[in-house]
C-alpha cells in the first residue's frame, strides 16, 4: 500500500468524527486530537476504522505514538506491506 | 408535551412514530419532539393501545399538554385537555423567545413583523416567513442570511439550566488528587486481551467507580425537590458530552452501578454515537441523577462543575498527568495522577459526606478488579 493510499484513508477516517475538518490541510506535524478537537472516544473510533479498513492491528501501549498526520502515516506504512516497485 | 429538560417550556412535535389503533409497550419510542437542544426520540411509559393522537407534526406546545391519548388495558382513556399553542410575550415587541433569537440570527427585525400567535404573538414561523420575504426582495440577501444556528437554542437552553442551578443552588466545591497507576496498569492488562473495537477507555473505569461510590453515598445521587432530598435508589449517571457543532448533552446511562466495566463501555459508546446524532431519548434526557464531567482530554487539570438542576452533585474529572507523589516509605516517584473533583450542593449534603465520597472514590480505583 502505498503512503498516498494510506493517508486517503486516514483522511477517510477523520472526516467521519469531524465532518465539518478539512484534514487535507492539517500539517503534517501538528498534533491530530488538538487540531481537530477529537476526543479520546473518537480517536478510539477513529482508529477502529482504520483497523477495519487496513486490517492492522494497533496495539493499546502505540496509541501515544500516533499524535501526528507524519507518524500515524509511518507507523501504518511500517505494518503494512510495502506494495513491488514496478519495473520500468 | 413531556418535560425534556430542567427549564424546557414548551417543545415542537417533530413527527409520529405510531398512529390510532397501533399496540404500544413501555419504552417504546412512539414521536419525536424538538427542543432548543435537539430533537429527542419520546418514550411512553404505559403499555396499551394509541387511542388517539391529539397534536399534529409542527405543533409547538407547552410542557403537560396532551398529545396524545393512550388506553391503558382495565383503565378508562382519560379525557384530553385541549391543545393549546404557548402564549409568549415581553418587551416592547411581543415575541416567542425562540422568535426572538431567530429574528436576531437572521437579521429580521421584529419591529416590522405581524405576529400570528395568540394577541399577536410573533412566532417562530412568522420570522422565517419574514425572513423568506426579505430574502426574496433583495436577491444578495440569500447568500448574507444564514440558517438558523442549532447551537442558538442549544446555548440558550444551557443558560437558562445553568443560570437556574447558580440561583438556586449553594454549591460547595471539594477536589483530590488520585494516584491512578494501579487502576492504569489494571486496565492496560484488561484491554490487552481484548480487540480494538472492545477495548475500555479509562473514563468508563472512573464512571464504574462514581456509580459504585454512589452506592455507598446515595445522598449524592437524586434530586432537590419540594425543599427535600430524594435519593434515587438507582444511579443513572448523567454523562457531559460536547457536541462537535458546539454546546452539550448530558444523557443518563441507566442503572449505572449494575453493569459490568464492558456494559458501561458499550453504553459509554451508544449514547455518546446517539448526542453527536441527535437520537437521544426521552428517559435518557430527563432521569440523570448525577452529573458526570471528563475533561481531562482537552488537558484540564481540575473541574469546577456547576450543577445540573435538579440534582445534587457533578463529579468532575481532570487530565491524568504524570506528577511527582510521595510514594510507600517516604520515597518520591512519579505517578500517573488524576485530580477529581466534587461540585454539591449543600442544601442536600454537607462538606463531611462529599469528602467521604472522593476518599470511596480514591479507594475503588486502588482495586480495579472489584470495580
Amino acid at each position: 500500500m502505498t503512503e498516498s493510499e494510506i493517508q486517503t484513508a486516514i483522511f477517510d477516517g477523520l472526516r467521519k468524527i469531524a465532518p465539518e475538518t478539512d484534514p487535507r490541510q492539517l500539517s503534517p506535524a501538528a498534533n491530530l486530537r488538538e487540531a481537530l478537537d477529537i476526543d479520546s472516544f473518537d480517536f478510539l473510533n477513529f482508529l477502529i476504522s482504520l483497523h477495519e479498513r487496513l486490517g492492522v492491528e494497533i496495539p493499546e501501549a502505540d496509541y501515544g505514538r500516533l499524535t501526528t498526520l507524519s507518524a500515524l502515516v509511518q507507523y501504518l506504512s511500517k505494518k503494512l506491506p510495502r506494495e513491488p516497485t514496478k519495473a520500468s | 408535551m413531556p418535560s425534556l429538560g430542567a427549564d424546557m417550556t414548551e417543545g415542537t412535535l417533530v413527527q409520529w412514530n405510531v398512529k390510532p389503533g397501533d399496540a404500544i409497550k413501555r419504552g417504546d419510542i412512539i414521536a419525536v419532539v424538538g427542543t432548543e437542544k435537539a430533537d429527542i426520540e419520546v418514550e411512553v411509559y404505559q403499555t396499551g393501545t394509541v387511542e388517539k393522537l391529539i397534536a399534529q407534526p409542527g405543533d409547538k406546545l407547552p410542557v403537560g399538554t396532551p398529545i396524545a391519548l393512550i388506553h391503558v388495558e382495565g383503565e378508562a382513556p382519560v379525557e384530553v385537555a385541549p391543545v393549546q399553542p404557548a402564549p409568549k410575550a415581553g418587551g416592547r415587541v411581543r415575541a416567542s423567545p425562540m422568535a426572538r433569537k431567530l429574528a436576531q440570527d437572521l437579521g429580521v427585525d421584529l419591529e416590522k413583523i405581524t405576529g400570528t400567535g395568540p394577541h399577536g404573538v410573533i412566532e417562530r414561523h412568522d420570522v422565517e416567513q419574514a425572513a423568506q420575504t426579505k430574502a426574496s426582495e433583495n436577491a444578495e440577501h440569500i447568500e448574507a442570511a444564514a440558517p438558523a444556528k442549532p447551537v442558538a437554542g442549544m446555548r440558550h437552553a444551557i443558560a437558562v439550566a445553568m443560570a437556574r442551578s447558580n440561583r438556586e443552588i449553594p454549591h460547595y466545591y471539594l477536589s483530590t488528587q488520585i494516584d491512578m497507576s494501579v487502576a492504569l496498569d489494571w486496565l492496560q492488562g484488561f484491554n490487552q486481551k481484548r480487540s480494538i473495537e472492545n477495548r475500555v477507555l479509562p473514563a468508563a473505569l472512573l464512571l464504574k467507580a462514581v456509580a459504585r461510590g454512589l452506592v455507598q453515598v446515595p445522598e449524592l445521587n437524586g434530586f432537590w425537590v419540594d425543599d427535600q432530598l430524594k435519593p434515587s435508589p438507582e444511579v443513572h449517571l448523567g454523562v457531559a458530552i460536547s457536541l462537535r457543532g458546539g454546546g452539550l448533552m448530558i444523557p443518563a446511562i441507566h442503572a449505572a452501578e449494575q453493569k459490568s466495566l464492558e456494559e458501561l463501555m458499550a453504553a459509554l459508546r451508544d449514547v455518546i454515537t446517539r448526542a453527536r446524532s441527535g437520537r437521544l431519548r426521552s428517559s435518557e434526557i430527563t432521569e440523570g441523577t448525577i452529573t458526570v464531567t471528563n475533561l481531562g482530554d482537552l488537558g484540564v487539570e481540575t473541574v469546577f462543575g456547576v450543577i445540573y438542576p435538579p440534582q445534587v452533585a457533578l463529579v468532575g474529572f481532570g487530565k491524568i498527568m504524570d506528577r511527582p507523589w510521595a510514594a510507600e516509605h517516604g520515597m518520591l516517584g512519579v505517578r500517573p495522577v488524576l485530580t477529581a473533583t466534587l461540585a454539591a450542593d449543600h442544601r442536600a449534603t454537607d462538606g463531611h459526606r462529599g469528602a467521604q465520597f472522593l476518599q470511596i472514590l480514591d479507594d475503588l480505583l486502588q482495586e480495579p478488579g472489584k470495580l
